[in-house]
This record gives C-alpha cells, sequence and structure tokens, in this order.
C-alpha cells in the first residue's frame, strides 16, 4: 500500500510539470509580456515607459529562460521561468496586481469556501442518492417515470437561474435571507443557508438521474435475484446489496471532487459576494490579473491529483477485493 | 458595367464550419440509407415519440441558426457613398457611384426580421406595452412639461387609445395568426403523409389516419403535434412581432424576442462546432492509444490527464483570457467587428474543445482496447492487413456509436456552459448575442423597482427548451445505439 502510495505521488510529479509548462506556455509564450502590458493599461494608453514600468511591477523584465547577464546560479533562477513557474512548487505564488500575497489570500478564503462548499457537497450526496434509491424502489411506476422527466427538466435549467431564481424568491420576495454578504463564526449560517440549498437544487437532477443509472445496472445483476429469493425484503436488497455494490462507480465520481471543495464554486460565491476562492478566482478573471490565475490553476491540478490518490485509497476501503500494489 | 450587387455574401468562419458539419450530416443520412443496421438504430429513434417530437424542435432551431448563418453586408445608399469615398474601401470600384458596403454584417435572419431589429425604443417596456416603462419628462401639445409614461415609438403605435382598442387588436390578429398556422400545418401534415404513403400499400386516407391516430411504426403523431405547437407560436409571433413588442424591450430597447432569436445561433455553433473541432483529435488519438499501446498509450494517456488535471473553468478562463490578448493586439486581422466577434466566438470553441476531447478519447482507447483482442481483429492481422486499414476499416466504425452519443450528449451541456462561461465574463465577445450575455445584462433588472422579469424569462424560456430538446434527443439516440442499453 505504502509503496503504491509513493508511486502514485512520484507519478503525479510529472503530470504537475506539465501542468506548470502548460500554464507557462499560455501566459508568457503565446503572448508576450509586452502584449499583456499592452492589453492591461489599454492600447491607447501604453507608452514604452508605461510597458516598461508594468513589466518591472511584475517581475516580467527578466529574461525568460537564461540570464545571460547573471552570474552562477542566477544565471538561470533570476529568469521569469524561474520565478512565476518554478517557485510554484514551492507553494510561493507571489503578488497579484493589488500588491497583496497570494498565497495568504488563498489561506484566508479557504475557510469560507469549505464553509459553503462541504455543506453542499454532503446534502446533495445524501438527497441524490436518497432520492435515487427512491426512484429506483419504485421503477417501471408513474413515479419513476415523471421522476424522472423531472430531473432531465431540471438538468436542462441553466444554474445561472436556480441562482437568479432563488435570490430573486427567498431573499428579495419573502425576505428571508440576506440576499448576499458573509459573516465568520457561527453568524455565517444566514447567509450560507440560501446558496447551499440553490447548489443542492441545481445539482440534483443530474446526479440523481446519474445514481439511478448505476442502481439499475447494480439490480439487474445476478447476486440481486439470488437475495430476493432467499426471501429478503426490497428495501434489505436496496440497502445492503445494490447500494453497497453501486458504491465503486458512486466513489469514482464522488472522492476526487473532495479536495476540489477547496476550490469553492465560483458562480454561487460570486452571486452571493462570499469572500472565498471561487469569487477570487472571478474577481482574478475580471480584473485580468494573470499571476492569480496562474496560481488557481496550479493549485487546482494539486488538488485534482490529491483527489485521484484519494480515490484509489476509498476503493480499498469499499471493496475488499482491490488491493492497492 | 452592370449594377453593383445589393448585398455582398460573408462568410464567417463559425458559418463555415456550420455548413460544414450540415454537409457531414447529410452525407451521413446517405450513408445510414445504405447500411442496414445503421438503418435499424435510427428506426428505433424514430419510434419514440420523445425522441421525434425532440428532434422536431431542434430542428426548429436548426433553421433558425442557419438562417442566422447566412451573413452579408448590405449596399450602402449612393449618397453616404459619396460621403464615404474618402475613406477607401477595398471593395469600391474605381466609379465614382461605386458600391460601398456597410461594416455592418447582417444575416438573413436579421433581413427576415427587419421590423423587429430595426424597431428599437429608447429604452424598457413591457410585452405588448404601448408606453415606455420609465417616467420621461414629456412636453404637451400645449407647451406644458409633465412627467410621464411616453408612448413608444414603435410598439402598439398604429393604435389611437391602447388601453381600449389593445385587447380587440391583439384577439383579432391572434386569431389570424392561428389561421395562418393551421394552414400551414395542413400543408405539412399533407407532405408528410404522402412521404409515408408512397410506397406503401395502403390508401392515402388510411394513412392519413393512422399517422393521427398515432399506429404508425415511425412516431409521426408526436411530430405532427410538436409541428402544430411551433407553428402555432410562430403563426402568432408573425402576426403581432411588427407591431407590439411581444416579449418587450432591453434596457437599450431592443426587441427581445430578436435578441432570443439571434442568441440560438451562438448556442448551436457553440453546442456543436466545439464537438466538431475536438473530435478528430479525440478519435484519432483514443484509437492510436487503445491499438498501439505501449509508448503511443503513455503519451496520449499524460496530455489528457495533465489537461484533466485543470480544473475546466480555469483552463478555459486562462486560455480565453490569452486569446482575448492575441485578438485586441492584432486589429489589423479583422475587417468588421462581426469578424472579430467571429473569431472570439471560434476561439471558445476551440478552447471548449481542447477542454473538453479528453473524455470521449478515454471512452474511445477503452473501447479500441476491447475491440483489438476480438477475433475478427486479430483475423484481420493474420492476414497482414496494415494497421492503418485495420484501424480505419474495422476499428472507427465500431467505435463510431461512442462519438455519435458523445455528440448529442455534449450538446446540452455545452450550451449551458457558454451562459456561465459568458457570465463570468469568458464566453463569447460582449457584442455577441447569446443566451449568457442576454442574462448577464438582465441579471441586475429584477432587483430594479419596479422589476423588468421579461429578458430573464426569454432567455429562461428559450434555452430551457433548447436544452430540454437536445436532452431528450440525446437520450433516445443512446438508447438506440448503446448496445449495453438494448
Amino acid at each position: 500500500m505504502l509503496a503504491y502510495l509513493v508511486r502514485r505521488v512520484l507519478y503525479a510529479i510529472p503530470i504537475l510539470i506539465g501542468v506548470n509548462l502548460l500554464t507557462f506556455v499560455l501566459f508568457f509564450v503565446v503572448n508576450s509580456p509586452d502584449d499583456m502590458a499592452r492589453m492591461h493599461i489599454g492600447v491607447k494608453r501604453a507608452t514604452p515607459e508605461a510597458i516598461e514600468r508594468w513589466k518591472a511591477d511584475r517581475g516580467y523584465d527578466k529574461p525568460m529562460f537564461v540570464n545571460a547577464d547573471a552570474q552562477g546560479r542566477a544565471r538561470f533562477t533570476d529568469t521569469i521561468f524561474f520565478d512565476k513557474s518554478l517557485r510554484m512548487f514551492a507553494l510561493e505564488f507571489g503578488r497579484a496586481d493589488d500588491g497583496r500575497d497570494i498565497g495568504q489570500e488563498i489561506r484566508d478564503r479557504m475557510g469560507p469556501s469549505l464553509a459553503i462548499a462541504l455543506p453542499t457537497f454532503v446534502l446533495s450526496l445524501f438527497a441524490s442518492i436518497s432520492l435515487a434509491l427512491l426512484l429506483v424502489f419504485f421503477r417501471a411506476t408513474y413515479l419513476d417515470f415523471w421522476g424522472v422527466v423531472m430531473c432531465v427538466a431540471m438538468m436542462s435549467i441553466s444554474s445561472l437561474f436556480y441562482i437568479i431564481g432563488g435570490q430573486w424568491l427567498v431573499s428579495k420576495l419573502w425576505a428571508l435571507v440576506p440576499i448576499s454578504g458573509y459573516a465568520p463564526g457561527l453568524d455565517a449560517a444566514r447567509f450560507l443557508m440560501l446558496p447551499v440549498l440553490i447548489s443542492v437544487l441545481a445539482g440534483i437532477g443530474s446526479s440523481v438521474r446519474w445514481y439511478r443509472t448505476i442502481f439499475l445496472e447494480e439490480i439487474s445483476k445476478d447476486y440481486v435475484r439470488t437475495a430476493r429469493a432467499k426471501g429478503l425484503s426490497e428495501l434489505a436488497v436496496l440497502f445492503r446489496h445494490v447500494l453497497r455494490n453501486a458504491l465503486i462507480p458512486i466513489l469514482t465520481g464522488v472522492v476526487v471532487v473532495i479536495p476540489m471543495l477547496f476550490m469553492g464554486s465560483l458562480l454561487v460565491e460570486s452571486f452571493f459576494a462570499i469572500p472565498g476562492l471561487g469569487s477570487y478566482t472571478i474577481d482574478a478573471i475580471n480584473a485580468q490579473d494573470f499571476a492569480v490565475v496562474r496560481a488557481m490553476v496550479f493549485i487546482g491540478s494539486v488538488l485534482y491529483i490529491i483527489g485521484l490518490i484519494l480515490t484509489d485509497i476509498s476503493y480499498t476501503l469499499v471493496d475488499p477485493r482491490v488491493r492497492l500494489e | 458595367m452592370s449594377a453593383p450587387m445589393s448585398f455582398q455574401p460573408v462568410l464567417l468562419w463559425t458559418d463555415l464550419l456550420l455548413f460544414v458539419l450540415l454537409g457531414a450530416a447529410l452525407l451521413a443520412v446517405l450513408h445510414v440509407r445504405g447500411n442496414e443496421p445503421l438503418r435499424a438504430a435510427w428506426r428505433k429513434v424514430g419510434k419514440r415519440p420523445a425522441g421525434m417530437a425532440a428532434a422536431t424542435v431542434l430542428l426548429a432551431f436548426v433553421v433558425v441558426g442557419v438562417l442566422d448563418s447566412l451573413h452579408y453586408r448590405p449596399l450602402l445608399p449612393a449618397v453616404e457613398a459619396v460621403a464615404l469615398e474618402a475613406g477607401d474601401t477595398p471593395e469600391a470600384a474605381p466609379v465614382p457611384s461605386a458600391a460601398v458596403y456597410s461594416t455592418e454584417v447582417l444575416s438573413v435572419l436579421d433581413a427576415l426580421l427587419e421590423p423587429l431589429r430595426a424597431q428599437t425604443e429608447k429604452t424598457y417596456s413591457a410585452p405588448f406595452a404601448a408606453q415606455l416603462y420609465q417616467r420621461e419628462a414629456m412636453e404637451l401639445p400645449d407647451g406644458r412639461q409633465v412627467r410621464g409614461y411616453p408612448r413608444l415609438v414603435h410598439g402598439a403605435a398604429h393604435l389611437h387609445d391602447p388601453a381600449g382598442e389593445r385587447a380587440g387588436d391583439v384577439a383579432a390578429r391572434v386569431a389570424s395568426g392561428i389561421g395562418q398556422a393551421v394552414l400551414a400545418w395542413l400543408l405539412f401534415f399533407a407532405v408528410f403523409a404522402t412521404l409515408a404513403w408512397h410506397g406503401s400499400s395502403l390508401a392515402w386516407g388510411q394513412v392519413a389516419a393512422a399517422m393521427l391516430a398515432g399506429r404508425t411504426v415511425l412516431a409521426w403523431r408526436a411530430v405532427l403535434v410538436t409541428l402544430a405547437i411551433i407553428l402555432l407560436i410562430v403563426g402568432v409571433c408573425l402576426e403581432l412581432a411588427p407591431l407590439y413588442h411581444v416579449l418587450g424591450t432591453d434596457k437599450v430597447g431592443q426587441d427581445v424576442l430578436y435578441l432570443s432569436l439571434k442568441s440560438v445561433r451562438t448556442a448551436l455553433v457553440i453546442g456543436t462546432i466545439t464537438t466538431l473541432v475536438m473530435m478528430p483529435f479525440a478519435v484519432a488519438l483514443g484509437i492510436a492509444a487503445g491499438y498501439l499501446g505501449g509508448w503511443v498509450d503513455d503519451a496520449v494517456q499524460y496530455v489528457y490527464t495533465v489537461l484533466n488535471a485543470i480544473p475546466g473553468v480555469l483552463l478555459i478562463a486562462a486560455a480565453v483570457l490569452m486569446m482575448q490578448v492575441v485578438i485586441d493586439t492584432h486589429p489589423q486581422w479583422f475587417d468588421t467587428a462581426a469578424e472579430r466577434s467571429d473569431a472570439r466566438l471560434l476561439a471558445l470553441c476551440f478552447i471548449l474543445g481542447i477542454t473538453s476531447w479528453t473524455g470521449l478519447a478515454r471512452l474511445l482507447r477503452g473501447e479500441t482496447l476491447k475491440l483489438r483482442e476480438l477475433e475478427y481483429v486479430q483475423a484481420a492481422r493474420a492476414f497482414g492487413v496494415r494497421t492503418p486499414a485495420i484501424l480505419r476499416r474495422h476499428i472507427l466504425p465500431n467505435v463510431m456509436h461512442i462519438v455519435l452519443i458523445a455528440l448529442v450528449m455534449d450538446f446540452s451541456g455545452l450550451v449551458l456552459a457558454e451562459a456561465v462561461l459568458s457570465y463570468v465574463g469568458i464566453g463569447v465577445d460582449p457584442t455577441t448575442i447569446s443566451f449568457g450575455t442576454m442574462i448577464n445584462m438582465a441579471r441586475a433588472e429584477l432587483a430594479r423597482e419596479p422589476m423588468v422579469w421579461w429578458s430573464l424569462a426569454a432567455a429562461f424560456v428559450f434555452m430551457f427548451v433548447l436544452v430540454l430538446a437536445a436532452n431528450l434527443f440525446a437520450d433516445v439516440v443512446r438508447d438506440a445505439f448503446d448496445p449495453r442499453r438494448s
């Protein structure tokens, strides 16, 4: 097991290098820093001095890969590639355009992001698995049919409408909770209820349908018939046999997103003005703060790889046949 | 010298790709006609009422999208041509009254909807309203200044007393629209019945009766019912839209019905061209990785794990930001604003394609791994058939159902993604009319007092119908083509 984990972590390194190179190419090779400066300052006001100042502020005025002027190790360390790309492996992300330290900002914003993403994750997992089991229990009846119709209809609504509609209905019309905002501590619950509810609703259509398919596939297998034949009740079959055996495909989709919860949800956080990583990313995209976007790309891929490893570990926990070697 | 053409055709990149796609679809139809197993699978689609109804709705959207993809630049009136002579346009012939084409790119849909496009108001107006939604200072005939709701320039302008006459006028026009719709529907019905009757041993009347009763093999009744609903809506709108703003107007006074119809093309382009541009990569790499194995497999898997590792939105954001820099720093590449926003739309398709090909490639790799061990492939190898020929003749046709399923399944997700991305600011160009830009503009309107709901409602209904039809159709196609779901 340990050997397997070490191998997986080692295997993650080339992937992270790939991500890193890709972002570097995207941000510094496709467009030269001069282009970015011109875009950022505005094409009309971009004088050569302004461009130089913009580049110097961000440390983009160094050579790309090899600094011919420097001596010794600085030949390679005093370059854009080393400064902006390789330092990320040490989780040093530099400063955003507003001068704040990106690493500190990310640490501060993880809390609010988790506060909204974790309840959403748990609730929607619970709700969609229960609803899917309900539909499977009543399979081939009108309840099942209309349930699937509802799921397809709910899937066809853009998440934007869930958010806009929910905010309008619950916060404006009924005035039950504040429209947006955030407060630290327990006070946050007031602000978090609506976004969590909306996120759960927005995702429930597709996930119920997905789990229903998994359960139906499982229920047509021989062992289920055997279980019924030995006289188990349908409920016992569903919970003790089908649900347990369906865990592998469910885990494949679920565990990988757990580390990503840190990243928050872009839309919900920005609509509800929650100071998490999602709204941080959106603000950075709108302000074209390339350093922040780069940092988020890197963190996102690290979390994704952690998720993959966790998925493998979770298999061993639910299925004794799976051994990691 | 002949008179200049009254318009100059413009072929945008996305138009070209849409037409390529349509051509490919026609070729595919011809191919399916000559191939019995494929025909059987499509017949399964045709038997399902949900699938046929969804297909009818999608076809209606496609017609709107295709009409909106035939672009041209209208000829400017001669007077303006003289005034513009100083600014030499490359198209201008060396005669004084030379043809000068507008820099505004229009489409056939714009021409058909000319009244809707041109009849803009000052700002918001509610559906069917005769007055503006906002109080303004007005001058009365006797010179006094009052604050009130001014009459609209176009909406209900033909009525003297809107409050009294409107209900009757609308009812009369709705009746006339319904009448036209019924006539059009009867025509369609006659054509369909004749098509179904052609080559059958029954009398025409029997076929027609069977279609209405839903006793045909293909679900013709679902098509007819859906068509009736579409025609009713179209007929009523045709009667009302030139005189009223059926769905109101937005902040700058544009007709919301017009905006919604224009959004359809953007949604279709994103939903189809994205898959079209990513398909060759996904198919080639997926099959190669699965069949060849070894270092090819390792390399392909590495590439798609790297792309997968980056959260989709962030990769798209990074790529779009960079593409924006390229487009903004090279204004000389684009003649018109339409070409520039089209370039951005195409770039978005490519970027979405690059981030989404991994899923299809992985599926194809898995399927190819299974196929290469099957007897017929091994037999082909034993006979000394070369690898490219095996891939083309034995592997590719047997994984095409996965490609087809991916194509239809991805469509609705991409349409939804466009709206979210445009909202975040990394979607289409802000000047491109799309559901995303519509929602983005309409977002603050709900908070307004009094509330403006119609833009959002229109975007919601159009998007919902399009995505729902796409989802239903995708399900039916998947059921018909996925061998595991027989």
